[in-house]
């Protein structure tokens, strides 16, 4: 398909952002830790300076034993720490509104829609307009929006890929959304941010971003995909498993996302034994 | 049924070499322990001056040793993730499998929090408050002991699954639905949820007996604002135990019902909803990081105002930061899941409630300093301490804030910045304070001091190590990567986590040089001495008595006036060169020791045991043996016994002339 993508991905995590979403935030994440350092360099330089001072041996330093208050220091020291925080309160509330994560991206391009499950213990990715699936492997088009929908067919999780910003929890019997973009090009990582039990550490997955163009190929290539994913290949599925490898359904059962989230799926078939080995597919 | 439910020999890890070795370990140990202490003849002393006292400061050292070995077990657990981390990259599995490893990182959580820190902190508030407030105990002395053993009782359980069958491996909060009996059908999170709720038990117990101590016994003169600033965080502190221990027990016990009854509180089906167990545990677990730097805030202040030889910069404005705190504390519980999708106004309003705390935090930060300002800083171990913690903490706050605001939790939410953030504050705030108080308050204890230069290898070890065992990892954050890894992906991350694992075994030393520490003080202790009572030059009544203090305390109740009570009559003395007239001794009453706590325990502990692993015809002995010591309790005759007045008369002439030969001491230096 596209080889030359599938070259290993570069991982700088947040501080490489991919996209508006993650840049925004890296934006935010420096700015802050700049307004902050302002006062806490100063105060930590203070705070030896005035014990090295003040030091017992020291006969220049002026000994006041009876001082312990000033109006006037007293000001300041609650000032301080306030306006720094009405200053970074500010910032909390405009992001947190500016990139709500349900909050569609602004774009000329159609968002493209995801849904996605987590599952024991690997990604499950539904295109539903196109009418496939992907498992470990999510594959979008250079800056078009990404419209998430989410939910988790056994415990929670968190979907999160660092460059591209926002992570968000996965819930069953609950629909989170999510909105990213990815403009550069590349392959990704991807992992669950919040345990869910022994296949955890199994539980990456790559994202590819893919030039338009590629895309459409891609997509062609996706539904010419012999497996299935109806309730007899959701079921081999859903089966606990961790480092699954990367695989493509060419079709999907209609309304399989929101079978998941009405919980009319089952969603674990076996039950669990005492001791839950996650079962090793083959190593990614 | 059997007649014992699911414990069969499979509960013992016969397969598992690390969990089958540390039992042997640890059980030669305890069982040496026992030997010598049987043979040195030991029993009858522990069992009449700690087991059965009602003393509170014989109650304070048996949190505060409780606290130190299980620092040792969480320990343990601490340096195997790092070792594993550092093991498990690339096409390496590390030594430890998931479903042991998942065991580590959850008992490593709780034994910290629930039987590392919270004893710790609890031990001092024995040890200290009744002496600071110029009482002889606190309001409920047999409950207190209770309180105790009820907590060692959580704490022998969470070791237990060690030994059999296993710890839950669902993370320190038990989130639901992983900890649901679908996905955890074990007796892993048994054991959690039994052990925390008999512990619990004690903790709110506590928190009910100081917080009548501090509102209701103290001594004459000893108004609100005359109180050192320790029993003012130790009254927020208990206040927020008794809001907030409720929740827990209450979110613990439905998920309680869940397992053993099949409710769906919840559960997947049902109707059940997890998002309900996440608000109620974190209404709960925000509060709680509070109950245990309120606490260390005071015992800061205390090492601060005494080695600068001043008095706290700013009393008013510190009692008015620890209760804006305590307020606030219950208003942000859910910057710990902006991830979930509540939406920008529910984010952005919990998100700014969170960096107001920041402000009151700020304040102390600075009062401190000022505090420093014109004093003649004497540098002990616990100043090491306090310098140390200001320039840690301040650091762990930047991050804090960081993770306070959405947009930025988006991104970092759960990653091992989080968990160098949360380390930072704890170990930066909680653990450096603990041991300063340890330092700083042992003479009183036991009379004499520990090792100043050992003391200082102590705090070099926590201080360096900490940070080379924590500022990797937020760098590791950064590059998106989450906590709870058993194994790691990125093989680029290797030398980060070395140097954590470096870091980690540097704390170690610290923990070793600690009990080396020890050892080597109570050999050389004839050469420190604390004759005086005193040794630190201290302002807050503590200093005024005898070390190690008689039973009651004080002679007679002192007469407080102004704010540092001590201070001002010890200088009053000084420029009088005479000290207040010999009052009118009264014999004393105290309260009798007493079994009920530890035989109230064992029965609790047999009952968690039954309940852990279904033998249900155990599970009603232990709870009616239980019930039974509490009435049998009530029905005593004897409640107090008499110090005859001979013996408190010989007791204050001995301190009287103490003393009056510091006083001439003192006057002939300057």
């Amino acid at each position: 398909m596209v080889p030359v993508l599938l070259t290993s991905a570069c991982n700088r995590g947040i501080l490489d952002p991919v996209g508006p979403v993650a840049g925004a935030e890296k934006q935010i994440l420096i700015n802050s830790t700049a307004i902050m350092l302002a006062i806490i360099i100063p105060t930590m330089i203070a705070t030896v300076g005035v014990a090295w001072w003040f030091r017992r041996g020291n006969t220049k330093a002026e000994y006041r034993p009876d001082w312990e208050y000033s109006g006037a220091i007293e000001m300041v020291v609650w000032a301080i720490p306030a306006l720094t925080i009405m200053l970074l309160g500010g910032i909390a509330w405009i992001g947190s509104h500016d990139l709500e994560p349900s909050k569609p991206l602004a774009s000329k391009t159609p968002a493209l829609k995801v849904e996605v499950v987590s599952l024991d213990w690997k990604w499950l990715f539904i295109y539903p307009d196109q009418g496939f699936a992907t498992v470990n492997q999510l594959v979008v088009p250079a800056g078009t929006p990404v419209s998430f929908r989410l939910t988790s067919a056994t415990v929670w999780n968190s979907f999160f890929v660092p460059q591209m910003g926002t992570m968000i929890y996965t819930m069953p019997r609950m629909a989170t959304r999510l909105n990213l973009q990815a403009d550069r090009v590349g392959v990704f990582n991807g992992l669950s941010s919040h345990f869910s039990g022994d296949g955890f550490s199994g539980m990456q997955f790559k994202v590819q971003v893919l030039p338009p163009d590629q895309f459409a190929m891609w997509e062609q290539g996706a539904h010419g995909s012999g497996l299935k994913l109806d309730s007899a290949g959701y079921a081999a599925l859903s089966k606990p498993s961790s480092y699954v490898k990367p695989m493509t359904y060419g079709a999907v059962a209609p309304g399989l996302f929101d079978a998941i989230l009405a919980n009319r799926v089952p969603s674990n078939p076996v039950p669990l034994p005492d001791h839950n080995r996650p079962v090793n597919g083959t190593k990614a | 049924m059997t007649l014992f439910g699911r414990l069969t020999w499979d509960a013992i890890p016969f397969n598992q070499p690390i969990p089958l070795i540390t039992s042997l370990v640890v059980l030669a140990a305890v069982a040496a322990i026992v030997i010598w202490i049987t043979m040195k003849g030991w029993w009858p002393y522990l069992w009449n001056e700690y087991i059965t006292s009602t003393d509170h400061k014989r109650i304070g050292i048996m949190y505060i040793t409780l606290a130190l070995v299980m620092l040792v077990r969480g320990f343990a657990d601490a340096i195997m993730m790092r070792a594993q981390q550092a093991m498990a990259i690339g096409q390496s599995q590390g030594y430890l499998p998931p479903e042991h490893y998942d065991q580590i990182f959850s008992a490593h959580g709780t034994i910290m929090i629930f039987f590392v820190a919270m004893p710790f902190v609890i031990g001092f508030m024995n040890f200290v408050v009744p002496l600071q407030l110029g009482v002889r105990d606190v309001a409920f002395p047999t409950m207190n002991n209770a309180s105790f053993w009820l907590t060692a009782s959580g704490a022998l359980l969470v070791n237990l699954s060690l030994f059999l069958g296993e710890f839950a491996r669902t993370g320190w909060l038990a989130f639901p639905p992983l900890s649901e009996k679908a996905f955890s059908p074990g007796v892993g999170v048994d054991y959690y949820l039994v052990a925390l709720q008999i512990s619990g038990v004690g903790t709110v117990l506590t928190a009910v007996n100081f917080v009548t101590t501090i509102l209701k016994t103290r001594a004459p003169g000893m108004s609100y604002l005359r109180m050192p600033v320790f029993c003012w965080t130790a009254l927020a502190s208990n206040l927020l135990i008794l809001a907030a221990f409720p929740v827990l027990t209450v979110s613990l016990a439905l998920l309680m019902l869940d397992r053993y009854l099949g409710f769906h509180f919840f559960t997947n089906d049902g109707g059940g909803n997890s998002m309900l167990y996440m608000n109620l545990i974190w209404v709960w677990g925000h509060p709680e990081v509070y109950i245990l730097v309120l606490p260390a805030f005071g015992i800061y202040s205390e090492v601060a105002a005494t080695f600068s030889g001043k008095p706290l910069f700013g009393y008013r404005s510190m009692v008015f930061a620890t209760l804006a705190i305590c307020i606030i504390s219950f208003c942000v519980w859910l910057h710990h899941f902006f991830t979930m999708g509540a939406g920008a106004d529910v984010n952005a309003v919990f998100g700014i409630a969170s960096m107001i705390i920041g402000v009151p935090t700020g304040v102390k930060i600075y009062n401190w300093l000022f505090t420093m300002y014109g004093g003649r800083v004497r540098f002990t171990v616990p100043m090491y301490y306090l310098i140390g913690f200001m320039l840690t903490f301040v650091i762990g706050g930047l991050t804090g804030v960081l993770l306070a605001i959405p947009p930025v939790d988006f991104i970092v939410h759960n990653s091992l910045f989080l968990v160098a953030h949360f380390h930072q504050v704890i170990i930066g705030g909680v653990v450096f304070a603990l041991m300063a108080g340890y330092t700083y308050w042992f003479p009183k204890a036991f009379g004499f001091t520990l090792d100043e230069r050992l003391g200082k290898a102590v705090f070099w070890c926590w201080f360096i190590g900490f940070h080379l065992a924590f500022m990797p990892l937020y760098v590791l954050g950064f590059w998106g990567a989450t906590r709870r890894m058993q194994h790691i992906p990125d093989p680029t991350w290797a030398p980060w986590l070395d140097v954590a694992f470096v870091g980690a075994a540097i704390i170690g030393l610290g923990i070793v040089l600690t009990v080396v520490q020890l050892l080597y003080s109570i050999k050389t202790r004839d050469q420190r001495r604390d004759v005086s009572g005193d040794p630190w030059d201290g302002r807050t009544l503590e200093w005024l008595t005898l070390s190690p203090p008689p039973h009651y305390n004080f002679a007679v109740l002192p007469d407080v006036h102004g704010e540092e009570a001590y201070w001002t009559r010890k200088q009053t003395a000084i420029k009088e060169e005479q000290l207040i007239p010999e009052p009118n001794y009264q014999p004393i009453e105290m309260p009798v020791n007493t079994p009920t706590g530890i035989i109230v325990a064992f029965f609790a502990s047999l009952c968690g045991f039954a309940i852990i692993w279904y033998i249900w015809w155990l599970a009603i002995v232990g709870l009616i043996g239980a019930f039974a010591i509490f009435v049998w309790y009530a029905w005593r005759d004897e409640h107090e016994h008499i110090i005859p007045v001979e013996e408190v008369i010989a007791n204050a002439r001995e301190r009287r002339r103490i003393r009056m030969e510091h006083l001439h001491t003192v006057s002939q230096s300057t």
